[in-house]
Order: C-alpha cells, then sequence, then structure tokens
C-alpha cells in the first residue's frame, strides 16, 4: 500500500543554518507516527514545512498522491492536512466557538459543520460550557483542548500535532494522551510530536528519533520504549 | 457663536471624518503592523475622483442625485490606488526591517501628491467642489450646513455596516484571524494575502466617503488636503487604540470635539486670550495625543499587548 504521507530526504534551513537536515519517514493511513528528540532536534520545522509555512530546501513531500512542495500554507489544509501548532496558538480575542469555526474556514456545508462543532464538544465538554467565552481566556489545557478541535474541524486524512502535552499539569497531559488514543481508535491519521517520549512512544504504531536535524533511530512503538539507548536518553533512566 | 450645542456639533461633523480615515490606518495596522502614511493621499485621490465624477456628468445633474455616483468614483480611485501599492509596494517589503516600509509609505505620499499636482487637471490650485444649496438646518440648537449632514449620516452607517462585516461574515472572521496571528490563519486555510488586500480595499473605501464630506464641507479639494487630514486621522487611529475599529471611530470623534471645544473656549479663559481662536486648534489636537500617549499608551480602546517577538 502507498504511504498517506511520505517525505522523503527532506532539507529545511533558515538562512545558512540548516534545521532538518534530510530526514525520510512515512505515515500510513490510520497510523499514529511519532517524533521525538529534545528541542531544537528539528521536529516543529519538519511539522512547519509539511504545512507550507516553511519552504524545503530539497527533497520532496507527498501527500494523498499529491506533492505538498509549491503548495501554499492556506491550500494545504484542503487537502487534508492539519496542524495544531506548537504552543497552542488559538485565536486568544475571539471566542471557542468562533475559534472551531474557523477550523472549518473552507467548508461550506453547513449542517456538517455545526455536527463537528457539537463533536469536538462531545469531545471536550468544558469547551461546549464555555463556547461563547474568548479564548484567551482558557487555562492551557483547555487551549490545548481547544487546538486540537479546531484541527480536526477541518475533518483531514492526517492530524499533526505539535507538542500537545507541553507545559500542561500531569492531570491535563493524561487527559490530552487520552483523547489521543481515543481518536487514533476512531481510525484517524496522527503524526505526533512529543517531548514527553514515554507517553508517545505508548501509544504509537511507529517513532522516529531525531537529533540535530536527522533521525537516528526507528522502529514501532513498542520497540522504541524498550529501546536502552532510547531509555537512557528521552525516558530518564541510567 | 461660542455656543455649546454649535461647538459640539462641529466637533462632530470633523471626527466623523477623522474616524472614516483613521479606520484605514487601524486595519492595516492591525494586520501588517505597517503604518501606511500614504493615507492620508488615499483620501485626497478619493476626493479627486469624485470630482471627477461630477464634472463629467452632463449640465443639470442634481448635486443629491450625483453624490452616490460620486462616492462610486472616490471609491473606485482610492481603492485602485491603495490595492496598487500594497502589491507593488508593500507586499515585496513585507519580510523586510518595519522601517523600510514605512518610509516606502512616506515616498508614496510624495509621488502621490506630485503625480494630482502634474496631471490633474488645474490641479496646482485648489478645485471647487460642488456644494448643496440651501441655508443650514437648525437640529438641537446648532445650525449645520446642509453639506455637513452627509458625514453625520454616512460615517455611522459604515460603522455598522464594518462592525457587521467583521463580526459575522467568513471574510471578517479570517481578518480577525488574521490579525491576530497570521500564521495560524493559513494554517486554517484563509488566505492572509487576500484579506490584507481585503483590508487596504476597505480602508481606500471609508477614506473615498471621507473626501466627499470634506470637498462637501469645504467646497474644494487639493492636492495637499491629505497631509493634515492624514496626520490627524493617524492621531485619531492612535488615540481610540491602533489596531481597533471602534477606537478609530472614537478617537475621531474625541480628537474633533476636543479641537472644536477647544479652539472655542480656551481663548475666553482668564491669561489665555493670546490662544484663542482656530489658529490653535492643531496645537490642541496634538497636545492632546500626547497626554493620551502619556497615561494611556495603548489608546482609549486599546488592550495592552506585548509586542510579537
Amino acid at each position: 500500500m502507498t504511504a498517506l504521507l511520505e517525505v522523503e530526504d527532506l532539507r529545511v534551513a533558515y538562512g545558512k543554518i540548516e534545521a532538518v537536515k534530510g530526514i525520510s519517514f512515512k505515515v500510513n493511513a490510520g497510523e499514529v507516527v511519532t517524533l521525538i528528540g529534545t528541542n531544537g532536534a528539528g521536529k516543529t520545522t519538519t511539522l512547519r514545512t509539511l504545512s507550507g509555512l516553511l519552504q524545503p530546501l530539497s527533497g520532496d513531500i507527498r501527500f494523498d498522491g499529491k506533492s505538498l512542495k509549491k503548495i501554499p500554507a492556506h491550500k494545504v489544509v484542503s487537502l487534508g492536512l492539519a496542524h495544531s501548532p506548537e504552543g497552542r496558538h488559538i485565536f486568544p480575542r475571539m471566542t471557542i466557538e468562533d475559534n472551531l469555526r474557523l477550523g472549518a474556514f473552507l467548508r461550506t456545508d453547513k449542517e456538517g459543520i455545526e455536527k463537528d462543532i457539537q463533536r469536538a464538544y462531545d469531545l471536550f465538554p468544558i469547551l461546549g460550557e464555555r463556547r461563547k467565552q474568548a479564548a484567551g481566556t482558557l487555562s492551557g489545557g483547555e487551549q490545548q483542548m481547544l487546538a486540537m478541535g479546531r484541527a480536526l474541524m477541518s475533518r483531514p486524512k492526517l492530524l499533526m500535532l505539535d507538542e500537545p502535552s507541553m507545559g500542561l499539569s500531569p492531570i491535563m497531559m493524561q487527559k490530552i494522551m487520552s483523547t489521543i488514543q481515543e481518536l487514533k481508535s476512531q481510525g484517524t491519521t496522527i503524526l505526533l510530536i512529543e517531548q514527553n517520549a514515554q507517553a508517545a512512544l505508548s501509544l504509537a504504531d511507529h517513532g522516529h528519533v531525531m537529533e540535530v536535524g536527522k533521525i537516528v533511530l526507528s522502529g514501532s512503538g513498542q520497540d522504541l520504549l524498550h529501546d536502552e539507548s532510547v531509555r537512557k536518553a528521552y525516558l530518564g533512566e541510567d | 457663536m461660542n455656543e455649546l450645542p454649535q461647538q459640539l456639533a462641529n466637533g462632530l461633523i470633523l471626527g466623523a471624518m477623522y474616524g472614516l480615515i483613521a479606520i484605514g490606518y487601524t486595519m492595516v495596522y492591525g494586520i501588517v503592523q505597517l503604518i501606511n502614511f500614504a493615507h492620508g493621499e488615499i483620501f485626497m485621490v478619493g476626493g479627486f475622483g469624485a470630482l471627477t465624477v461630477w464634472l463629467v456628468l452632463p449640465e443639470g445633474f442634481g448635486l443629491a442625485a450625483a453624490v452616490p455616483l460620486m462616492i462610486i468614483g472616490g471609491i473606485l480611485v482610492s481603492v485602485a490606488v491603495a490595492t496598487a501599492a500594497e502589491r507593488f509596494a508593500y507586499r515585496p517589503l513585507r519580510t523586510a526591517p518595519r522601517l523600510a516600509p514605512l518610509i516606502t509609505a512616506i515616498g508614496l505620499s510624495i509621488v502621490l501628491q506630485q503625480a494630482v499636482w502634474m496631471w490633474y487637471p488645474d490641479a496646482k490650485k485648489d478645485q471647487p467642489f460642488p456644494q448643496f444649496e440651501g441655508g443650514p438646518i437648525d437640529v438641537l440648537g446648532a445650525n449645520i450646513q446642509r453639506g455637513d449632514l452627509f458625514v453625520l449620516i454616512a460615517a455611522p452607517l459604515c460603522m455598522l455596516a464594518l462592525g457587521l462585516f467583521v463580526t459575522k461574515t467568513r471574510s471578517g472572521r479570517g481578518m480577525q484571524a488574521t490579525a491576530q496571528d497570521p500564521d495560524t490563519a493559513k494554517l486554517m486555510g484563509i488566505n492572509t494575502d487576500r484579506i490584507i488586500v481585503m483590508a487596504f480595499a476597505i480602508g481606500a473605501a471609508f477614506a473615498a466617503i471621507a473626501a466627499v464630506a470634506y470637498g462637501l464641507k469645504n467646497g474644494q479639494v487639493g492636492f495637499r488636503m491629505g497631509f493634515l487630514m492624514g496626520l490627524k486621522a493617524f492621531t485619531a487611529a492612535v488615540l481610540g487604540g491602533i489596531g481597533n475599529i471602534y477606537g478609530a471611530m472614537l478617537g475621531g470623534v474625541v480628537l474633533g470635539v476636543a479641537e472644536s471645544l477647544a479652539t472655542g473656549y480656551i481663548g475666553d479663559l482668564p491669561g489665555m486670550e493670546l490662544f484663542g481662536g482656530g489658529a490653535w486648534k492643531d496645537v490642541w489636537a496634538f497636545a492632546l495625543l500626547i497626554l493620551v500617549l502619556l497615561f494611556r499608551p495603548q489608546g482609549l480602546l486599546g488592550e495592552r499587548v506585548a509586542d510579537r517577538a
């Protein structure tokens, strides 16, 4: 079978500094794939390039049979690639409901949109309770829920989550992770970036370890979870 | 002459004009963080666009019937110039340091003034603008010239339309999103380039309507008219909280009324005889700006937000 997303020898630079130095990986439909690694490994840069916010130096990105290389950022989402960015980036001065509506900006099926807004409220009841509130008033965890709900509003074929658990309390982190698990069991394809390697690898089908712009280790989630070098470097064991 | 209702009415008329122009500064700043110093000239060319329509209309065409056509003509010219400026002058500099587009804006402002001066027939001196006939109308104790009624009706209608557009339409929500977080707006599928053009166009259209009001009030338009009006409108935008559309109109009205009251009354205060009269009105306007910036730097309706890193 052909992969939903295929990244081939991708290189990305900020000026002269190369942040991603030739990485290749695949995401098959229905899978959860995770990229783990320390700060500065190039994970966020990779996602931002996939969604068109950054231009690659070279290499190719094929999504659902099409090359994404020349496609501007605002058209990527219409192909079925949704991106929940690092730091959540909800629109702080708009209501929760308007934030969700913006996630469906390119959709024209009004009824479907209303239904999906309801679905987001079912997934995260707290959002439903505060639908008319400015999104900037939410707590970090609630903002993360909103960012995920908003990304889902485009009905993506692939959902990219950048550090969904960053800066959250352990309880909130657990809630977010169990939501990702739930989305996975519903068949959502997810590309997940996480600093919480334990949690990410536990629910991922495949994982890739990035270090200074390169993938240094790949394997199934379980294999990486039990890999000695991964345990030492990312899971805090000696 | 120094009656309060009259002074308030004068201030309101002037302020509504400032407010309409200020919308253009505030919308463009809200979305691309650019002070479009050529906006005063966008206002000015709108005045000439409206005048041109009047001049090509057949003799005997009534002014009341002509005004809608003049508005359309003015809007067309202003929007064309503003969107061309965005496309060819500002867009190439979008990622340049902020000083570059700012200086470009000042340069563009001079270019536009000189272009009208050189190429518009006889524009080296002020051109007469048609006037409504008939005496002033008494409204709540103030004498209001017929031509001035235009802006008092147009400004609230424009604000209502803009408010509805921004909050109720899909493009309006896209505009809010782009103002708050342009990169994330792109991730939602919003074509931010188009939103930016839209912001320039709406600002230009409002400026053109203000230019028609200016012509009807002053009985003339001239290539220099954008300078001081632009500066005052920019002051109004800052006063109201730059980036906030309601703030722009509020700032305009506050500025206009303050200017009018100061002109009317400061000379009557004991020991202040020297400062009375219209010659000082710009001093009071900018003094007010300084005061507001000292005590409320974010403006009347502005939010205190940290500068984006």
